[in-house]
């Protein structure tokens, strides 16, 4: 066990520097002088400009750049924005927001998406599966801004159950719409992989084997039958939970939550290449450390698996 | 409804699409008679191919269904005139948007842009993401690292904020410079499904015959290897199309896609969302024919997901 996950940390060293470079990357080969943008209209003075790009080492090799960058990063220095705001300031007022509306999203796709997919399994090709195939496929089909619209259209303007935007995003009462949007299409999703799994496994031997002994309905279903089922549900929860942190800059626009999203956006549009690398070189701790979560769950939900 | 769409695996995820690694390996082309046989009979699979047909069609040529200037804006008549349902096919059929122009004739030629990014995109990340999982299944070893290695990097990236950072360096987007930031986010998944295939269907018998019978790597790649690994990643293709048409109208939803001389469902939405208390159609219309359009494509990808999986038989 402890071998399997240090063997797997150093694997995740290559891809945080390759991902994190990528960015870096691409966000500094983006046409457009962050520096000669600081003088607005007017024509910057080619002397100040020389001297600010060397101040924030634009004129270095881009590889040097990125050392230099992922230096400061692992001492703790995020660097700064074009405005001189430390980027961790920034990073520090974003990501709570995010942070909680992602767990948030991933509670309703949890508790929703595996209780639905758990009783349509249960009761395949009865009414209530047909109608959650029927749901779950038109919230994938669904694109998020739309949804978003027709959510704040029902529950905030007709409804009047909430208010149709985020007032104060810490207060995590008014991020239920924004967490149901977000959420909406991985739960679908969630939904689907749970009652294949469970459908798929109800015929299984053991699952006959328990309810032979004489197991209560409860245990065979909660010990037995949805334990080995979640397996895939679980894989893709992994992935999931760094995506919706990633992937939420089009609910927090509509929502007006100040989250990563929110501030990603707006760094990407204004170029702030150290804001963005932030953020992502974030996002990728996130999204692999979920990884390796995973993998050691398994080991929880199937005894047949063993890390040496 | 028929049981097209209830039966789903975990190989079927995107997401962990490493795991179609488990695919049995199979006959191709009794599969793929097989499929089609099947296929013909499900209504859900006519029903979206129908559909699909007819957006294809209103793809190519957007003028048979309407005459009138998608880009024409008459501001007199403003999105405040009301639509007129019972104008089938004229031009304030759906009303008119806040430039005064056509929402139905935009709604029509709209079709284009989702339809050709969608279908360019699957294109285009399954020839790449392909390539490159045949190359690392077949060859193993450190070719197999190296291309591993890569996939993982650009798989830690979101699509929506990595294609964000590569539109943001195009100074004029037109639909190939959406279709390129998606290939070059999205083959990885394809590279996975192929990949994982391809180990499989390497150690048949089949495989190990034709080389002792002396066929040399091109052919034993192409002519035995890829007809019975290509199954999974059609079934991942089909359904990530529908994906990826939502994330080209997001992508010009954020103002960050398409631009304006093209006409994009997206874009639209994006300018009605200021009048969706006023004028409801105006986002209604749009945004109502790219969830039709993502659902098609979605539920063909599910029937041709039944069709094509042994292991749901």
């Amino acid at each position: 066990m402890g071998r399997f996950v240090a063997r797997r940390l150093l694997q995740m060293i290559p891809v945080f520097f390759g991902t994190t470079l990528l960015i870096f990357v691409m966000v500094h080969a983006l046409p457009g002088d962050p520096v000669a943008a600081m003088w607005g209209d007017k024509a910057p003075d080619p002397a100040q400009v020389a001297a600010l790009r060397h101040q924030l080492g634009f004129d270095k090799p881009m590889l040097q750049q990125y050392f230099d960058y992922m230096g400061g990063l692992l001492t703790g220095d995020f660097g700064q924005t074009m405005a001189k705001r430390p980027v961790l300031d920034v990073i520090t007022e974003a990501l709570p927001v995010t942070v909680r509306l992602a767990l948030f999203a991933f509670a309703i796709e949890i508790v929703l998406g595996i209780g639905i997919g758990l009783f349509a399994g249960l009761r395949r090709g009865k009414a209530f599966d047909k109608g959650a195939l029927v749901i779950t496929l038109l919230l994938i089909s669904i694109p998020v801004p739309v949804l978003g619209f027709i959510f704040q259209t029902v529950f905030a303007d007709n409804l009047k159950w909430v208010t149709p935007t985020v007032q104060d995003s810490n207060d995590i009462t008014q991020l239920v719409l924004p967490a149901f949007v977000l959420g909406s299409l991985s739960l679908a999703y969630v939904a689907r992989l749970t009652r294949t799994s469970i459908a798929e496994n109800i015929k299984a031997d053991y699952v006959r084997t328990a309810v032979a002994k004489g197991l209560p309905r409860r245990k065979v279903i909660g010990t037995h039958l949805l334990r080995n089922s979640l397996i895939p549900v679980i894989t893709f929860l992994g992935t999931d939970l760094g995506a919706l942190m990633g992937g939420a800059i089009v609910t927090e626009g509509i929502f007006n939550v100040k989250g990563v999203g929110n501030a990603l956006y707006h760094a990407i549009n204004l170029k702030e290449g150290s804001t963005v690398s932030g953020f992502v070189a974030f996002l990728v701790i996130v999204y692999l450390a979920a990884g390796l979560i995973v993998d050691l769950l398994y080991a929880v939900l199937d005894p047949r698996i063993r890390y040496a | 409804m028929p049981d097209l769409t209830e039966k789903k695996t975990a190989e079927e995820i995107p997401a962990q699409a490493a795991v179609a690694a488990d695919a049995k390996p199979e006959k191709a082309r009794s599969l793929g008679s097989d499929a089609w046989h099947d296929l013909r009979r499900k209504p859900i699979f006519v029903i979206s191919a129908l559909l699909i047909l007819l957006l294809i069609v209103i793809a190519i040529a957007p003028g048979l269904f309407t005459s009138v200037d998608p880009r024409a804006g008459d501001l007199r008549l403003h999105y405040l005139s009301k639509p007129n349902y019972s104008h089938f096919f004229q031009a304030d059929w759906f009303g008119y948007d806040l430039q005064g122009r056509s929402i139905y004739a935009r709604v029509v030629y709209g079709a284009r842009a989702s339809v050709v990014v969608g279908i360019c995109v699957t294109l285009g990340v399954t020839i790449l993401g392909g390539i490159a999982g045949m190359v690392a299944g077949y060859f193993g070893g450190w070719v197999d690292t190296i291309i591993s290695r890569v996939t993982d990097i650009f798989f830690g990236i979101p699509l929506l904020l990595g294609s964000l950072v590569i539109l943001n360096a195009f100074t004029s987007r037109t639909i190939w410079s959406v279709v390129f930031a998606l290939v070059a986010l999205g083959w990885t998944q394809m590279t996975r499904v192929m990949r994982g295939s391809v180990i499989t269907v390497k150690q048949a018998d089949f495989v190990t015959a034709a080389k002792a019978l002396g066929a040399g790597t091109g052919r034993i790649m192409f002519k035995h290897i890829l007809p019975n690994a290509i199954a999974p990643v059609i079934v991942v293709a089909t359904i990530a199309l529908g994906g990826y048409i939502a994330t080209e109208a997001t992508l010009s939803f954020l103002g960050i896609g398409l631009q304006d001389p093209t006409i994009s469902w997206g874009i639209d939405i994006n300018s009605a969302q200021k009048v969706i208390r006023t004028a409801p159609f105006a986002l209604f219309f749009p945004a109502g024919m790219l969830s039709l359009t993502v659902l098609a494509f979605i539920m063909l990808g599910d029937a041709v997901r039944d069709a094509l999986d042994p292991k749901l038989r």
